[in-house]
C-alpha cells in the first residue's frame, strides 16, 4: 500500500514536471470545405492560413500551434461530427475555418455552447449579427450582406432602372439579395432564388432572357459562379445584359476556370490586390510564390484569422482561460491585409469595401484590379439589435 | 409569358432529359434483364466525365477524347461485369445494393487518388462555345443543341438495336421472360457483359456532354442516379421506350418547375413566400411526378413485362 502511494507521487511529479517542461500549446480546430463544387474556397482559407502561421513561425500570440484540419465535404452532418470530435476529444481552444452559413448554423451552438470561440474566415450569417450575437463568436471578414450592399450602392451610383437578382437558396444568399436590396432604390425585376449546388442555369438564363432587365446581379460561390458565368456567356447575354457580382463570383478561382469572358466585370471585395500596406505586399507575393496562383479575398481571410488569433493572444500574455480578457482584444482590433480592422459588439468588422474590375494585363494575366472605395468604415446592419456590448 | 420563353425552357428541358434518357437506358436493361440492382451505375458516368477531360488535356479534340472516354468506359463496365457484378446475379437485391454501393465508395476513392479532389475542368469545344439564332430573335446556346443533336441520335441507334437486330431481340426475350430465353437458347452470359459494356459507353456519352455543362467532380454520379432511377420507375422497369418518355418528362418537369412555378406562385402569394416556397417546391416535383405515376400505374408507363 504504502509502495503504491509512493508510486503514484513520483508518477505525479514525473507528470508535474514534463507540463513544466512542455510550453502550452494553442489548438485550432480547422474545418472546412476542401472537397466538391465549394473546395476552392476551403482551400483558399486553408492556403492563407498556413501561410500566416509560417510567417509567425508556427506560433499564435508566443505559443507553439497545433492545427487539425477536417474536411466539412459542403454538409452539415460530415461538420457537425468533425465540430463534436474537436470540441470533446481534441478540446481545441479555437475553432475556425468554415465557409458556407447553412453549415455554421448548424454547429455554431454546439461551439458556443462548450465556450469555445469561433472565428468566422467567412461564412458571415445575418442570424449572428443581430438578436441571436454570440460573445463567443468574431468574423475576421465580413457580415453575409456587406460586399452585395457595396454592390447594391454602386449600381444604383450607375443608374440602372431595374435589376434581374439571382442567388442559392440558403441564409447567404438570402442576406445577399437582402444586402444589395438595402442600397439599390431602383425596380428589381425579379428575384429568383434556386438550388444550393446546382450547376445548370439553362431555366434561370432563359428568364433573365426573357425579363430583359437592365442589369444582372447574382451571387454565385465557388463551382456555382463558374457554371452560372459560363453559361451566362455561352448564352450571349454577356454582351447584351451587363452582370454584376461579389467579389465571391469574380474571384482568382472564378476568374482561372471562366478565362477571357470574365474582362471588364465589376465587383465587391473588403479586401485587394494592391492595398497598400507592408502586412498585405507580403502576403500576395509569398502567397504566389508558395502556391502558384494569385491569392482571393478568401486566402486574405484565412490569412487575416490567424493574425487576428495572433494578436489576441498575445495581448492576454498567453493565457487562453481568460475568455473575457481574449474577446475584448480581440474586439479592439488588429493589423490585417486590410489595414487596421476593428469590430462592432457583435462580432463583426468595421471595414472599407472596395470596388474591383476584372482586367487582362499587357502579359495576358487575368486578374482584379481596385477601381475605387464605394464604404468607408461601414458596419453591418444588424448590429444595434445586438444586446452585447 | 413570351412565346420564346417557353421555346428555350422546353429546349432545355428536352437537352436534359435526353442526356437522363442515356443513363436511364443503361439502367433499365441491366435491372430489367439482368434483375440487377446496379448503384455504381453514376460512378460509370463519373469515370466517363474524367476520362473525356483528361483525353482533351492529352488530345487537344473534344471529339477524339469523348470517343476515348466512351471506349475505356465500356470496356471498364465489361471489366466490372465480368469481375464483381455477375457474382451478383443470383444473389437478392440487398446484396446486389450493399456491393454496388460499396463499389461507388470504391470507385469515389480511386478517382480521388488519381485526380485529386478538387473539380476538374472540362470546356466545350471552342467553336461551340457561342449561342445560335435558332428562330428569329431567340438564341440558344451552339453547345446544348449539339447535346440534343446527339442524345437523339443516340435513341435512335439505340432504338434500331433493340428492335431490329439479334441482339436487340435477345435483349427484349430476356427483359420480358428471362429463364424461358435461356432455355431457347439465348447466350446469356456474352450478352449480359456486352449489355454491361454498351450500358457503360451511354453512360460515358452522357458524361462528356454533361461535364461541360455542370462540372466534373467526384460524387456527380450519385446525384444524377436517383434521377435516373425516377427515370426508369416512370417509364417502366426494362423498357427503352419507357425509359426515353420518362427522362423527358423529367427533363421538362423539372425544367418547367425551375422556371415557372416561382412565377406562377408570385401571382397568388407574397413574393417573400413565393420565394421560399418556389424553389423548395421545384425540387420536390419530379417526385410527385413519380408518386403520381406509380399511383395509377404502379408498373410504370410502359412496362417490359406484362
Amino acid at each position: 500500500m504504502k509502495k503504491a502511494v509512493w508510486l503514484m507521487v513520483f508518477l505525479g511529479l514525473i507528470g508535474f514536471s514534463l507540463a513544466l517542461a512542455q510550453p502550452r500549446t494553442v489548438k485550432v480546430g480547422f474545418v472546412s470545405t476542401l472537397s466538391g463544387g465549394g473546395a476552392a474556397l476551403g482551400i483558399d482559407v486553408r492556403d492563407g492560413f498556413n501561410l500566416a502561421l509560417r510567417h509567425l513561425n508556427n506560433q499564435l500570440g508566443g505559443l507553439p500551434v497545433e492545427v487539425i484540419v477536417a474536411d466539412d465535404q459542403q454538409n452539415p452532418d460530415v461538420a457537425r461530427q468533425a465540430v463534436d470530435r474537436m470540441l470533446k476529444r481534441d478540446r481545441v481552444d479555437f475553432l475556425t475555418g468554415i465557409i458556407f452559413s447553412n453549415i455554421l448554423l448548424a454547429v455554431g451552438d454546439a461551439i458556443f455552447e462548450e465556450k469555445v470561440f469561433y472565428i468566422s474566415p467567412n461564412a458571415g450569417p445575418s442570424e449572428y449579427a443581430g438578436e441571436q450575437c454570440n460573445p463567443y463568436f468574431v468574423n475576421v471578414a465580413w457580415q453575409n450582406d456587406n460586399l452585395h450592399e457595396a454592390m447594391g450602392q454602386y449600381v444604383q451610383t450607375r443608374r440602372f432602372e431595374n435589376v434581374f437578382l439571382l442567388a442559392p437558396n440558403y441564409p447567404a444568399g438570402r442576406d445577399a439579395l437582402t444586402g444589395f436590396k438595402r442600397y439599390f432604390k431602383g425596380r428589381v425585376v425579379a428575384e429568383v432564388y434556386h438550388r444550393l449546388n446546382q450547376l445548370d442555369f439553362s431555366a434561370e438564363i432563359a428568364q433573365i432572357r426573357a425579363a430583359r432587365p437592365k442589369a444582372v446581379y447574382a451571387f454565385e460561390p465557388g463551382a456555382m459562379g463558374v457554371n452560372f458565368i459560363k453559361q451566362y456567356a455561352e448564352a450571349g447575354l454577356l454582351r447584351e445584359i451587363p452582370l454584376f457580382l461579389p467579389g465571391f463570383s469574380a474571384d482568382a478561382d472564378v476568374i482561372r476556370a471562366v478565362g477571357r469572358g470574365m474582362v471588364g466585370i465589376y465587383n465587391s471585395s473588403q479586401w485587394t490586390l494592391e492595398l497598400n500596406n507592408p502586412i498585405n505586399q507580403r502576403f500576395v507575393e509569398d502567397f504566389r510564390k508558395t502556391y502558384n496562383r494569385i491569392p482571393t479575398l478568401y486566402a486574405s481571410q484565412g490569412y487575416d484569422t490567424a493574425l487576428l488569433l495572433d494578436a489576441a493572444i498575445k495581448a492576454v500574455g498567453g493565457d487562453l482561460s481568460k475568455k473575457d480578457e481574449l474577446r475584448k482584444a480581440m474586439l479592439a482590433g488588429f493589423n490585417s491585409t486590410r489595414g487596421p480592422v476593428r469590430f462592432s459588439p457583435n462580432g463583426y468588422p468595421i471595414q472599407n469595401y472596395y470596388l474591383r474590375q476584372v482586367i487582362q494585363q499587357p502579359g495576358g494575366e487575368i486578374v482584379n484590379r481596385q477601381v475605387g472605395t464605394i464604404f468607408t468604415n461601414h458596419r453591418d446592419a444588424y448590429v444595434d439589435r445586438c444586446k452585447l456590448r | 409569358m413570351p412565346p420564346s420563353l417557353f421555346i428555350e425552357q422546353v429546349l432545355n428541358g428536352f437537352q436534359f432529359g435526353l442526356m437522363l434518357f442515356l443513363l436511364a437506358a443503361g439502367l433499365t436493361l441491366v435491372l430489367g434483364i439482368m434483375d440487377t440492382i446496379n448503384l455504381a451505375h453514376g460512378s460509370l458516368y463519373m469515370i466517363g466525365a474524367y476520362l473525356t477531360a483528361t483525353l482533351v488535356g492529352v488530345t487537344g479534340s473534344f471529339w477524339l477524347a469523348v470517343l476515348g472516354a466512351v471506349l475505356g468506359t465500356a470496356l471498364i463496365g465489361m471489366l466490372l461485369e465480368l469481375s464483381v457484378l455477375r457474382q451478383l446475379y443470383r444473389r437478392d437485391h440487398l446484396s446486389q445494393v450493399l456491393a454496388t454501393f460499396a463499389l461507388i465508395l470504391i470507385i469515389n476513392e480511386v478517382v480521388r487518388m488519381i485526380w485529386g479532389s478538387q473539380p476538374l475542368l472540362l470546356s466545350a469545344p471552342e467553336a461551340l462555345s457561342g449561342p445560335v439564332e435558332i428562330l428569329p430573335g431567340l438564341y440558344y446556346p451552339a453547345f446544348r443543341l449539339v447535346i440534343i443533336g446527339v442524345g437523339l441520335l443516340v435513341a435512335l441507334l439505340l432504338f434500331w438495336l433493340v428492335n431490329r437486330t439479334r441482339v436487340g431481340m435477345w435483349l427484349r426475350a430476356g427483359a420480358s421472360n428471362r429463364e424461358m430465353a435461356q432455355a431457347m437458347g439465348v447466350p446469356i452470359k456474352p450478352l449480359f457483359t456486352l449489355l454491361f459494356g454498351v450500358g457503360a459507353g451511354l453512360c460515358a456519352i452522357a458524361g462528356a456532354f454533361l461535364g461541360p455543362i455542370l462540372a466534373v467532380q467526384i460524387g456527380m454520379g450519385e446525384s444524377i442516379l436517383i434521377l435516373a432511377f425516377v427515370v426508369i420507375v416512370i417509364g417502366g422497369i426494362g423498357s427503352i421506350k419507357g425509359a426515353l418518355v420518362g427522362a423527358l418528362l423529367v427533363g421538362l418537369v423539372d425544367t418547367a418547375g425551375r422556371a415557372f412555378l416561382p412565377l406562377l406562385l408570385s401571382r397568388v402569394a407574397s413574393p417573400e413566400v413565393a420565394s421560399n416556397l418556389g424553389p423548395a417546391l421545384a425540387s420536390i416535383l419530379i417526385y410527385l411526378l413519380m408518386a403520381v405515376v406509380l399511383f395509377f400505374r404502379p408498373q410504370g408507363l410502359f412496362p417490359a413485362r406484362t
